[in-house]
């Protein structure tokens, strides 16, 4: 485990949404570095944490820091957390080309009322080569395919200076090829530029297999550890509530050979 | 057809044309992108509510339409933003609340000689030289304000929720993207009047998407066919004696015809060798 501060932070964190608590006694931390995956069952709360990480919902109660302040005072600091969503039900005929997409992405570090210059077209293009997809740039995003397309978005997420890169279930859709191919994408990339990854997604086993510590929540955190301690738990097991036959040995191996 | 262009209000109806046309070019990108062409709607059907509150307050009243149609955006934008009505809920409570209420104003006053025939089915032959500062005061605000916040507009569009995560102003952008709107609505008011703006707002857009590949060449298609399509309409009703709003939007209507037909040609010609080439690698 890192000794530096913690680049995310909950503490006692509640969401309550109409009246009705969605989280509550959220508990973590994580230090700079660090690949963290959020489990749990559906309506577990796992979007809505990773909604309030990146302040797009406030918390009734408790603390979250991220980089070090509350998510809704980042302001334009905020352009240092790339974000991933679940695959896009996006108008495939929308007229943009990859590089339009991953420009987008520098909005937020150019400020309003300006326009994009040599430099910021210069990291759209070292983005798009670093998500493997040089030559692509001139490609509408909608004749892409979904595995391309989430190349894409990645590319967005990491073109403004980003130093934690949230997922939310960005594996969605994928067949298993380009699922694991997405997973060791970010394994290289999170090498490269020093990320911070926080991924949401329903696939346990690949999930296990590629962070460092998994956290499982069913509107509070049921256990946070290193991947094999959570899928071997009862805890995992109770926040399910189910047996898990399908976490298998060899699952449980791929965990286990994570450093 | 030069001699024409010697008339004054030939000369003002062209200006206007084109003004209108650029405006409602622009912003119809962002409408059909942002898939807000109900929202256009009830625009331009609340500016007869402001219509009629120019007319008994004795102000401009292409002036209180504006005002009355921003207002209207912004609080169909807000009842919807605050999650407390559905967008399309929100645009029929207030359209027709305010269409009753220009009906009603407009009863009640007992002097009233506007021309309502003109606000609600256009009349371009009749812009004056007051009607046409402000409309070049209205395409110079709005054009401003979308030159200089297209990136911004653009990723509202294409995705609203990582834009706002990336921290940006997303719902001030959506209001002052409305306040275009209602803006453009009113500007085009003139040229083809309440019932028929919706179509210089999504037409030319429309037929754009149809052909463009890119955002780029959307908007250049979009402002083409807008800013020829009421010049062309403008001749053709002149030389047809028919009117000239309905007529602009007939050539709308026909030019989109058109650049479906390319479109889908065009998409038929890119997708059949790949066909062909599938079938040729099938056969052993």
């Amino acid at each position: 485990m890192n000794s530096a501060a913690p680049i995310v932070e909950a503490r006692g964190l509640a969401v309550d949404i109409d009246a009705h608590p969605v989280l509550w006694d959220i508990n973590f931390s994580i230090a700079p570095g660090t690949f963290l995956g959020i489990i749990g069952p559906n309506g577990a709360g796992k979007t809505t944490l990773l909604r309030v990480l990146l302040g797009l919902i406030a918390p009734s109660r408790g603390t979250v820091s991220v980089l070090g302040r509350s998510p809704s005072q980042l302001g334009r600091g905020a352009h240092q957390i790339g974000y991933v969503p679940q695959r896009l039900d996006f108008d495939p005929r929308f007229p943009v080309s990859v590089q339009d997409v991953v420009m987008m992405g520098r909005a937020c570090c150019l400020g309003l009322f300006r326009f994009p210059q040599r430099d910021d077209w210069r990291k759209v293009q070292d983005s798009i080569r670093q998500v493997g997809l040089a030559g692509y740039e001139s490609r509408r995003i909608g004749d892409l395919s979904g595995g391309e397309q989430q190349r894409v978005f990645l590319a967005r997420a990491l073109c403004s200076q980003t130093r934690l890169l949230l997922l939310d279930e960005a594996t969605t859709g994928l067949d298993l090829p380009a699922q694991h191919e997405l997973y060791a994408l970010l394994q290289r990339l999170r090498r490269e530029m020093d990320l911070t990854v926080i991924a949401v997604s329903h696939d346990l086993l690949e999930l296990g297999a590629h962070a460092d510590e998994l956290i499982c929540i069913n509107g509070t955190t049921h256990i946070h550890g290193n991947p094999r301690t959570v899928l071997d738990s009862h805890q995992l097991r109770e926040a399910y509530r189910c047996e898990f036959d399908f976490l298998s040995d060899e699952a449980r191996e791929s965990a286990a050979q994570r450093p | 057809m030069i001699e024409l262009l010697g008339y004054g209000f030939m000369q003002r109806a062209l200006i206007a044309g084109i003004l209108v046309g650029l405006l409602c070019g622009v912003l119809g990108f962002f409408v059909v992108l942002k898939r807000l062409s109900f929202i256009g709607v009830g625009i331009s059907h609340s500016a007869f509510g402001g219509i009629a509150i120019g007319v008994i307050c004795g102000v401009e009243p292409l002036l209180a339409a504006a005002v009355f149609s921003t207002l209207v955006a912004w609080t169909i934008g807000w009842l919807s933003k605050k999650g407390r009505l559905h967008e399309d809920t929100a645009i029929g409570i207030l359209f027709s609340s305010a269409m009753a209420l220009g009906v009603a104003l407009i009863s009640l006053s007992s002097t009233y000689q506007v021309d309502l025939f003109g606000y609600l089915f256009g009349n371009i032959l009749a812009v004056s030289a007051g009607d046409l500062w402000l409309l070049g005061g209205i395409a110079a605000v709005v054009l401003g304000a979308v030159g200089l916040l297209f990136k911004e507009l653009l990723f509202l569009a294409f995705d609203e929720e990582v834009a706002r995560a990336n921290g940006l102003p997303v719902t001030p952008l959506y209001f002052v993207l409305l306040s275009c709107l209602a803006l453009a609505v009113v500007a085009a008011i003139r040229v083809v009047g309440i019932v028929l703006v919706e179509a210089l707002l999504v037409i030319p857009a429309a037929a754009g998407y149809q052909l463009a590949r890119g955002y780029r060449s959307m908007l250049c298609l979009s402002v083409a066919t807008a800013v020829l399509s009421t010049i062309i309409g403008l001749f053709v009703s002149y030389f047809l004696n028919i009117a000239a709003g309905a007529t602009i939007v007939l050539v709308l209507a026909l030019l989109f015809v058109v650049a479906l037909a390319l479109g889908r040609a065009r998409r038929t010609a890119i997708v059949r060798p790949v066909v062909v080439h599938e079938r040729a690698r099938a056969v052993p």
